[in-house]
Formats: structure tokens, C-alpha cells, sequence
């Protein structure tokens, strides 16, 4: 297995995507999108900045499969805490009731 | 290379792992982990025991309705400090820290963990907790039970609960350095040949509890510094008071310690494959199964922790799905029973110390898992929660379980660590001893629990002092049987008849160097031909590995 | 017939390890066990990111009345920051692999600056809370959490918390000061962490730029250079959730 050297045109390409993104989420921060739209698109340009970073800066892109299934994993684990404790709070009703 | 019958016994050499260095710095810097197992042995022994006099403790209170030995608040550090000395500082690292640490690279044909430094830092950082820990129970101790539910441990408890939950925090890392250790060697580290699926169960298990190290391990470190956090602080994100929600504690310390009770008997159902396998001579039945169990209990563990929450505000919804995946977990480790049970079926048996232990822990724990299956039922759950029922279930699995699986694999695999032999007919002796002990013990508690005797409390009905003295009395035999091991094993390293390479005339990598082995493990890199329990001969295959030069 | 391996290595790296059979090996190894430990960090940073999940939607108004009051510039000036240091760090992983030793230590160099400067700049930035009594509880006994509340109709004061209403969060509850407390509980614990990742990481820079001053990283041997270069990168990439989640979840109330 050898080493692959990203060339420099492919970092400084990602470098600009990702401060186009943060210049985007902020511009978009003051915008009222409808609904809960406003943390949909937040969190949608923070995933696609961290898939960036993730696929190139840290080489995913370049790697033996098993580095692709880690980060997955990692993720997924994440997603079963996240998912079975939610799950919890959204259907006994203690979100959004309190009178504060 | 043959698997057993034309493969030379390499020669005892004059120079090994043990005595390749004198001196106390020698030990403490080392960087081989055959010494680093020993290190931890040591260690972890020395904390059994003041788990154990906590436990002696208990009894004493317990064998008369009356409160009368102790305080009801010295009763509640007594049975918390009990919980936490055992669960992080005895049973988590035994078997990975002890047995796993001797052996995956020898299992593996490599000369060491991948490693070797952090796995030395990884046996410090566990001092260090272990000391703040015991520095913390001396100045006061700590009455939250090892569960520190808020807000009690944040707000009410005048306890060294930060003390504590540093010293649970710190070592915490010395889990996940030894998790990250053992999966990094597994993937990068096996020798020519030694194909996954070639591999001892042993390598399996511990892999799968590997995983469980490295994905848990974080959130109980999170939640017991956000613990910590609240209780300097006074905030509220679990103190209703103030906003927050105690549950949630409860979600994010289950999340870990649910699975923590798979970091805790996975390594040994890895010890009972091997035992099961070697002292029967036979290959395990159903190899890939019992190897893809091992995973499955890994990832299904960590589905499970809401059955913790049954009688809290937690959803009704959310209940019946965790009550549903606690069942689905049950299936892993009652294929691995299944498939134990078979591999003994027309096999050559021999019933050596280490096979007694391996059959006890099939007994007991399927005892164990069964009554976790009771557990699991919603209904039968909030009559049962916070019951002797449950204590005698997780002592059935820790003890009766991971416990078992230590000790069997403490003596086969005694010769190779210390080049002895221990004495067999005192091993057979003990080892019915605990066996009785245990029984007595905690089976009546699973009675007592049932009639509805409440756990955690120092004072109870007098209906239920039958149990409880049956339970003492257990406990004193238990607490005799053990200390015989700890005597002859000491007693071995100086007088025990010294042991060839492969006393037990078995396949595994292992036994393929000299008892006790060099510090390399072994003088050339193996090639592995074999399957991991293959006790007939086969013909000669070529191989390629990994790495080439 | 199968050959053995022998044990001796006759032409070994002066920086492989005793118990590897090659470089390689030890490359493969130090990679994957720094991803195995970004695993650990996922998941510990996972359980605050499940507080802030819950708590935000259970006080909504209390959280964008907390996040308005961050100052949005110097977020995203930290944002840029750090993801220049990635860029940075990126390059220096680059010249290491090509063998370019002066660029090499120049990145690595501008990597440390730039997280010295993310340090710099959250110091100020909890320095203004400290001024503006934003401390949650007694974290600070002689500074406890007591902001003051800028009423209607009184001139405009830029330290004190603006409380929106439910209504304009379209939610039963108000903000109150005792639930922005909340939020400023999760926003000290969670960019509190994410700075003590930072100080580790700078630690490590800082180790690399002396051995990289030494000339010890070729391309032959620069797995530290990598691994090290990975842990950034994530600390990078937990920022780029914090940013948002944290600075930006109230600002298209101002206007409302």
C-alpha cells in the first residue's frame, strides 16, 4: 500500500470551498428561512465543510477501506446515542411543555 | 508446521521474559508486555481484595434485619464503594489488562502490542485513578451507589463524589488505551497465515470488547466531568430546579455502563472458548458463529441501556423498544452457549481445573442470562427493579460469569506465564468450593429479591433473614475458595513442578514457545498453517503474508 | 515449503520500532490507532452535542437570546482561523512527504500561530462574559451567573441580554435568564473543551516543530507529522459544528 501525496491545487481548492462555506452560513444565519429551515441549512453546509476536511485534508479519500468504515462507525455510534435517547424525550412529552 | 503431533517442544531456555532483566526499574519501565500483564496482576488482585472486604462488610450488616453493624450512610458508601472498586477497578481490566495483554501477541505471532509505551502509560494511568480513588474512600468516601444518580450526587450528597468520579474519569483512559491497543495489533500486527478467521476465539472476544472500550468509554468520561461540572458550579443541566433533567444523566451513564457489562464478560466467554475447546479436543462447533456472536453482543450492547430506565419518567414508548432490543441481545450469547454445549457433545473431555471453571460458567451463566431475560419484561421489571432479584442476576454473570472465566484461564494459562504448574488436586478443590460458595450465596437472593426484599438497604423485614444468612454463609465459603488460588499460585512460582512448553498438548500459537517465553515471544516469526483448534494433522498449504519483505 | 521470517532486520529505519517487521506496518499501525482515538473524541463530544440538542429545543428563546449576545465577528473570525490552520497543517503534511524541509517547518510553524491565535481570541471573548457576569452558576464564586436585562424603552446596552419572547421563536416559553443560564452552561463547557483540545494540540505542534527543526521527518518516515495532522483536522471539525450551532441559531430573530 503506498503513500498518496494530494497535490497542493487539490488542497488549496478545498481551502476556498470551505471559506465560501462559512461565508454562506453566516449570510444565511440572518435570513428567516421558514419553519425550522434555518438549522436544516446551518447544519447542512457545517456537513458538507466537514466532509471536506474529512475526504481530503485527512486523506479518507485516498484510504484503505477499513479508515472509511471507522469513520462511518464513529458516526453511527453517535447517531444510536443521539437517536435512542431522543426517541425518548420526543414521545413522553417533556419537550416544550414547561411553562419555563 | 503440523498443528500438534511432529512439532518439536522448544528446549526451556536459560534466558526469559521473567528473568531476561533484574531490578525494579526493569519492571516499572518496561516496555514488554508479558511484564506489563504482571504489573496489572498484581494490581488488580490488590484491589479484588478491597472490593471483597467491602463485600465482607455487606454480609456482616445483612445476616440480621437489624441495622445494627453500621450507619445506614456508612452502609451507603459501603455497598457504593463495593460497586466501584469491582466494576472499574477489578473486573473491567482483569481479563483484557491480565490474560489479554500475555496473550494476543503471542496468539498472534507478533513480539508485541503495537504499542508496547502506551500500553505501559495505559497500567499508570489506572494507578493514578486507583490511588485518587482510594484517597477519596479514605477521606470520607462516597454514598451515591456507583450509579451517582443526580440530583443527588450533584446537589445533596456530602460525599467526595468529584474525588471519586476523577479517579472512575482517569481511569476511564487507561480502558480506551488498551482498547485502541489490542484493535490497532488485531489489524495490523497478525503473523503470516494467521487469517481472521484462523484466529482463537479469545482474539475475537477481545476485539469485540476492544469496540465496546473505545466507543463507550467516552461518554461516561463526558457525563462524569459534566457531573463534576454541576456539582462545583451549581448549574442545572440535571437538576429539575434549575431546567434540567435527571434523566438525562440517567441515558448518557446507562449509554457506557450497559455496554461496560459486556467489556466485562466478553473477554471471559473468550476464555471459556478456549477452554472448551482444548479440554475437550475438539473444534469448536460453529466457529464463524460463535466468532461473529462475539461482534454481535458488541454492537447490540450498546441498544439496550434504556432497560435501566424502566421505572423512571422515560417514555412508555421508548421502554417497549429497548425492552424488545434487550431480548434481541439475549441471542448472541445463547448461540455461544448453544455452540459450547455442542463442541462438548462426543468429545473427549478432561476435567482439569481450568474445564471445572468453564463448565461452572456455562451453568451459571445462563443462570444469569436468563433472569436478565426477566429483567428485560417491562411488567415483571418494575416489580423486580431495585430488588435482591437483580443483584443475584449481575452477580450470576460478573461472578458466577466473568469471574469463573478469569480463574479458569489464570490456571491453563498459568505454566506459560510463570513456567509452574499449579497443583491440580488444590485446583479441583477450590474450585468446587467456589462453586458451592457462589451458589449458596446468590441463589437465595433471587428468592429474597423475589418476595420482594428492596437492595441498598442496611435494615430489612425479618421474613427475609433466612436468605440472607444462607447468603452470608455462601459468601464466607466463596470468600475461603478464593483465597486457596491466591495462596498456591504463590506458592507455584517457587515450588510448582516446573511446566514444558505445551503441558496440555494443544494446537494454539502459544504453546509453541518455551514456558515462560523469551521477551520476543518467539525466536522466529511463525507461519500459521492451521486452523485455531485443529487437532488432527493436515497437509501443507503456502503462505503469504501480509507484510512482505 | 513455507520459509520462515527471521526476526532480524537487516535494513531497519532508525526510526522503526523493535517489534515491527517494516515501516509500513508501523505507518499503518500509528494511523489507524490515531483514528481509533478520533473515535473516543467523537463520542465524547457526541454526549454534549445530545445536551445541546435537548436543551435547545426545550428552551429555544433562551438559546437565541444567549447566542445573540455571542459576538458573532469574532466566531467568525475564529472560524476562518482555523480553517486556514487546517490548510496550513495540510501543506505541512504535503512538504514532509515531498521533502521540502523549510516550507515544511514553515506550515507547521503558521499552524501553531494560527491556534495560538484561535486561543487569543477565545480568551477575549471569555473575558467579555466574565465582565458581563455570563459565568454559569458559581463557577467563578465571586462572579456567579447575574446579567443584566435590557428592558424596553431604556437606552440600548450592548452587555446586557436581550430576552426574546416565545412568540418570536414561535414557542410556548420565554426566554428567562435562569434558561439562558442553560445555554451558557453548554457554550462554556462545550468551546471549554474544545480550547483544552486546542492547548493539547498546540502542545503537539510544538513537539513537531522542534523534531521537524531536526530534521527528523522524511519522506520515509513522517507518521507523526500525519497522525498529528489528523487530530487537527478533527479539533478543526469540531469548531466547524460548534460555529453555527452555538453563534449562529438566534440571529435571524434580530430583525423580528
Amino acid at each position: 500500500m503506498s503513500e498518496h501525496i494530494v497535490p497542493v491545487r487539490v488542497y488549496l481548492a478545498i481551502f476556498a470551498a470551505l471559506l465560501v462555506g462559512t461565508g454562506l452560513t453566516v449570510a444565511a444565519a440572518f435570513f428567516d428561512f421558514p419553519w425550522r429551515l434555518n438549522t436544516v441549512v446551518a447544519l447542512s453546509i457545517a456537513t458538507v465543510k466537514a466532509t471536506l476536511v474529512v475526504l481530503y485534508f485527512m486523506h479518507v479519500r485516498y484510504s484503505i477501506r477499513l479508515i472509511w468504515v471507522i469513520v462511518v462507525s464513529a458516526l453511527f455510534w453517535v447517531g444510536i446515542l443521539f437517536a435512542l435517547t431522543l426517541s425518548d424525550y420526543f414521545t413522553r412529552g417533556w419537550l416544550s411543555t414547561q411553562t419555563g | 508446521m503440523q498443528p500438534i503431533e511432529s512439532f518439536e517442544t522448544p528446549a526451556p531456555p536459560k534466558v526469559n521474559y521473567i528473568n531476561a532483566q533484574y531490578g525494579l526499574k526493569s519492571w516499572l519501565l518496561t516496555k514488554d508486555h508479558k511484564r506489563i500483564a504482571l504489573l496489572y496482576l498484581v494490581s488488580i488482585t490488590f484491589f479484588f481484595f478491597i472490593g471483597g472486604l467491602y463485600a465482607l462488610m455487606i454480609r456482616l450488616e445483612l445476616l440480621t434485619p437489624q441495622g445494627d453493624l453500621l450507619q445506614s450512610t456508612t452502609y451507603n458508601k459501603v455497598f457504593t464503594q463495593h460497586g466501584i472498586i469491582m466494576i472499574f477497578f477489578f473486573l473491567i481490566p482483569s481479563i483484557p489488562a491480565t490474560l489479554g495483554n500475555f496473550l494476543i501477541p503471542m496468539m498472534i505471532g507478533a513480539k508485541d502490542l503495537a504499542f508496547p509505551r502506551i500500553n505501559l502509560l495505559s497500567w499508570y494511568i489506572y494507578l493514578l485513578g486507583g490511588v485518587i480513588t482510594i484517597y477519596a474512600l479514605l477521606a470520607g468516601g462516597v454514598d451515591t451507589g456507583w450509579t451517582f444518580y443526580t440530583p443527588y450526587s450533584t446537589t445533596f450528597s456530602n460525599s467526595y463524589v468529584v474525588a471519586t468520579g476523577l479517579g472512575i474519569f482517569i481511569n476511564g483512559f487507561s480502558s480506551i488505551l488498551t482498547g485502541l491497543n489490542f484493535i490497532v495489533t488485531i489489524h495490523t500486527m497478525r503473523a503470516p497465515g494467521m487469517k481472521w478467521f484462523r484466529m482463537p476465539l479469545f482474539l475475537w472476544s477481545h476485539y469485540a470488547t476492544s469496540l465496546i472500550m473505545v466507543l463507550g468509554t467516552p461518554v461516561i468520561a463526558i457525563t462524569i466531568l459534566l457531573l463534576a461540572f454541576e456539582r462545583l458550579a451549581k448549574v442545572g443541566i440535571f437538576n429539575p430546579a434549575l431546567g434540567g433533567d435527571p434523566v438525562l444523566f440517567q441515558h448518557l451513564f446507562w449509554f457506557y455502563s450497559h455496554p461496560a457489562v459486556y467489556i466485562m464478560v466478553l473477554p471471559s466467554m473468550g476464555v471459556i472458548s478456549e477452554l472448551i475447546a482444548n479440554f475437550s479436543r475438539k473444534n469448536i462447533f460453529g466457529y464463524s458463529f460463535v466468532a461473529f456472536s462475539s461482534i454481535a453482543i458488541a454492537v447490540f450492547g450498546f441498544l439496550v441501556w434504556g432497560h435501566h430506565l424502566f421505572v423512571t419518567p422515560q417514555s412508555v414508548y421508548a421502554a417497549m423498544i429497548f425492552s424488545f432490543l434487550s431480548f434481541a441481545v439475549a441471542i448472541p450469547s445463547a448461540i455461544k452457549v448453544f455452540n459450547w454445549t455442542a463442541t462438548l457433545y462426543k468429545s473427549s473431555i478432561s476435567y482439569d481445573t481450568p474445564m471445572l471453571y468453564a463448565l461452572g460458567f456455562i451453568g451459571l451463566f445462563t443462570v444469569g442470562g436468563m433472569t436478565g431475560l426477566f429483567l428485560a419484561s417491562l411488567g415483571v421489571d418494575v416489580h423486580l427493579s431495585d430488588t435482591y432479584f437483580v443483584v443475584a442476576h449481575f452477580h450470576y454473570i460478573m461472578v458466577g460469569g466473568a469471574l469463573m472465566g478469569y480463574l479458569g484461564g489464570l490456571h491453563y494459562w498459568w505454566p506459560k506465564i510463570s513456567g509452574r504448574m499449579y497443583p491440580e488436586g488444590w485446583g479441583r478443590f477450590s474450585a468446587l468450593v467456589i462453586f458451592v460458595g457462589f451458589n449458596l450465596t446468590f441463589l437465595p437472593q433471587f428468592v429474597a429479591g423475589y418476595l420482594g426484599m428492596p437492595r441498598r438497604y442496611h435494615a430489612y423485614p425479618p421474613e427475609f433473614q433466612v436468605f440472607n444468612v444462607l447468603s452470608t454463609a455462601g459468601a464466607s465459603i466463596l470468600g475461603f475458595g478464593m483465597l486457596i488460588p491466591a495462596l498456591y499460585f504463590v506458592w507455584s512460582m517457587r515450588y510448582g513442578r516446573h511446566a514444558e512448553a505445551n503441558p496440555w498438548h494443544l494446537p494454539g500459537l502459544e504453546w509453541r514457545t518455551p514456558s515462560p517465553p523469551p521477551t520476543e515471544n518467539f525466536y522466529e516469526t511463525p507461519i500459521v498453517t492451521w486452523d485455531a483448534y485443529e487437532f488432527a494433522p493436515r497437509e501443507e498449504t503456502e503462505v503469504v503474508g501480509k507484510f512482505r519483505e | 515449503m513455507a520459509t520462515h521470517a527471521t526476526t532480524q532486520d537487516v535494513h531497519g529505519h532508525p526510526a522503526l520500532q523493535h517489534h515491527f517487521e517494516n515501516m509500513e506496518q508501523q505507518r499503518e499501525a500509528g494511523t489507524l490507532g490515531m483514528w481509533v482515538f478520533l473515535v473516543t473524541e467523537i463520542m465524547f463530544f457526541g454526549g454534549m452535542f445530545l445536551a445541546y440538542t435537548l436543551y435547545r429545543n426545550q428552551y429555544p428563546a433562551a438559546f437565541a437570546s444567549g447566542s445573540n449576545h455571542l459576538d458573532i465577528t469574532l466566531g467568525t473570525v475564529n472560524t476562518a482561523v482555523l480553517i486556514v490552520s487546517s490548510f496550513t497543517m495540510a501543506l505541512a503534511v504535503y512538504f514532509t512527504q515531498t521533502g521540502k524541509l523549510r516550507p515544511q517547518v514553515l506550515c507547521l510553524g503558521l499552524t501553531l500561530v494560527l491556534g495560538l491565535t484561535f486561543l487569543g481570541i477565545k480568551a477575549v471573548e471569555y473575558h467579555d462574559k466574565y465582565e458581563d457576569h455570563l459565568i454559569p452558576g458559581r463557577l467563578i464564586p465571586w462572579n456567579p451567573f447575574n446579567p443584566g436585562v435590557q428592558e424596553e424603552g431604556q437606552p440600548v446596552d450592548h452587555h446586557k441580554l436581550h430576552l426574546l419572547s416565545g412568540k418570536t421563536v414561535k414557542h410556548p416559553v420565554d426566554a428567562t435568564v435562569k434558561n439562558v443560564e442553560m445555554f451558557y452552561w453548554i457554550y462554556f463547557a462545550m468551546t471549554g473543551m474544545h480550547a483544552v483540545h486546542m492547548i493539547i494540540g498546540a502542545g503537539l505542534l510544538m513537539y513537531l516543530l522542534i523534531f521537524s527543526l531536526r530534521g527528523r521527518f522524511d519522506p520515509e518516515y513522517h507518521s507523526p507529522v500525519e497522525v498529528i495532522g489528523l487530530y487537527w483536522h478533527f479539533v478543526d471539525i469540531v469548531w466547524i459544528f460548534l460555529f453555527p450551532l452555538l453563534y449562529l441559531l438566534g440571529r435571524h430573530y434580530l430583525h423580528g
